[in-house]
């Protein structure tokens, strides 16, 4: 059994608590500054006016308990302080100068820009290149090397805008049915969202109709001939992403969440992301020497080519293009309706 | 060539200290934009055009949409008329 602390409104914490709330004033000593009770009625009742007489006298009380203060503002203007301050900005720019100093100094000795003889032109990247069209099948070759022979780095970093979007998701989402004061009024904000905007822009939407199309055919190009041209899951994915955003500004919620519901968010990135780990998880019990996945190479330079490339291409657009929209909506709205 | 090489750079390094001078974020904003799009066609220029693809939609299109959104939400940008 632990002890009972009977100070505990006098406790170091609960004092650091108070001066975050801004409860007292760190310079006013142990005085009130705000009275916590008044901010929150101030919230629900429209005494603005009372309010603000309060907080001026909250004010000159301080000032004048405060020594610097104390014959008004203008005895700030201290010899010491301005020297501090002439002080703060010199040194400020000395300190910058004195990083620049040392980062060009280092970018000096660094190798020269394209030279063959660079440390990164090893056995590695000459494996890479000698070896890779061969062994991955993959015309494009950053395409090879970054979803076969290090497929599970991508693995990792599509895992992590994953978890990005879940952050986003629970830091901004509107739950419908909190009682909170603080998400309630969140919730009409939203409602009013399109109140001030241009409701059914004509210029803009006649523009989407036309160019929402050639970004998603473009996206689903990169996507599909990631490993034929330059491009790939993360590219294609942004540009299927901003797509979607653009015909959502254009459109609205109401068109848009007819497709897109979290429901759908959650099935395809979820899945996405469990066919990529299934695919690629092998690695962990061969300890990832064996790079075969048994899925014939086909004929370079084919779109049904190159194995699981395609497919894992497949899977990065769809959770980059499912984030980008979600981070837009949650932004937004706080919610995908 | 190669004076079309110095002009982007240049240009680079003046969107660079500008977005930090400027007063007005939503100009900072477009200047970060303009500073995505310089950088985009310096990765074409390198010859990584999937870098440049990933560039041209994350960094010009997608993060300045977020930025945009949040000085709204935020209210950092002037509301021109409130009646309507």
């Amino acid at each position: 059994m632990s002890r009972r602390r009977d100070n505990y409104e006098n406790s170091r914490w609960m004092k650091f608590k108070r001066w975050v709330d801004g409860e007292t004033d760190p310079l006013a000593g142990r005085m009130e500054a705000r009275a916590y009770e008044d901010k929150k009625a101030s919230h629900s009742s429209n005494h603005g006016r009372e309010r603000l007489e309060d907080l001026e006298a909250d004010t000159e009380e301080v000032l004048k308990r405060l020594p610097i203060f104390a014959n008004g503002y203008d005895s700030v203007v201290d010899k010491g302080l301005m020297a501090f301050r002439r002080m703060y900005k010199v040194m400020s720019v000395l300190l910058c100068a004195g990083i620049i100093a040392v980062l060009l100094w280092t970018v000096s000795y660094l190798p020269v820009f394209g030279d063959a003889k660079n440390p990164d032109n090893n056995e590695v990247s000459a494996r890479y290149i000698e070896k890779g069209l061969q062994e991955t099948g993959a015309v494009n070759i950053v395409t090879g090397m970054i979803l076969d022979y290090r497929a599970f780095d991508t693995f990792g970093e599509s895992c992590v805008l994953f978890i990005a979007s879940c952050c986003v998701l629970v830091l901004l989402r509107i739950d419908d049915a909190s009682k909170d004061e603080h998400v309630q009024m969140r919730k009409k904000e939203a409602e009013y969202d399109r109140l001030y905007e241009p409701k059914n822009d004509i210029i803009l939407q006649k523009c989407a109709c036309i160019l929402v199309p050639i970004i998603m055919i473009f996206g689903i190009y990169i996507v599909l001939n990631g490993h034929l041209s330059p491009g790939g899951g993360f590219s294609g994915g942004a540009v299927l992403g901003s797509g979607l955003i653009l015909y959502l500004n254009a459109f609205g919620f109401q068109k848009t969440g007819r497709f897109f519901t979290q429901k759908v968010y959650q099935r395809v990135t979820l899945s996405a992301l469990t066919f990529y780990c299934l695919a690629k998880s092998y690695s962990f019990f061969t300890g990832a020497n064996h790079l075969k996945s048994g899925i014939p190479l086909g004929t370079p330079g084919a779109i049904l080519s190159s194995g699981l490339i395609l497919p894992l291409n497949i899977c990065v657009g769809l959770v980059v293009a499912c984030t980008m929209y979600v981070f837009y909506t949650l932004f937004r709205k706080g919610g995908m309706k | 060539m190669e004076l079309f090489k110095i002009i982007l750079l240049v240009s680079l390094i003046v969107c660079a200290v500008s977005v930090a001078f400027t007063k007005d974020l939503l100009t900072s904003i477009i200047i970060f934009m303009s500073y995505s799009l310089i950088m985009c066609v310096i990765w074409v220029l390198l010859q990584s055009p999937d870098l440049a693809i990933t560039e041209a939609a994350v960094g010009a299109g997608v993060t300045s949409i977020l930025f945009f959104v949040t000085l709204k939400k935020i209210r950092a940008i002037r509301r021109e008329e409130q009646d309507e």
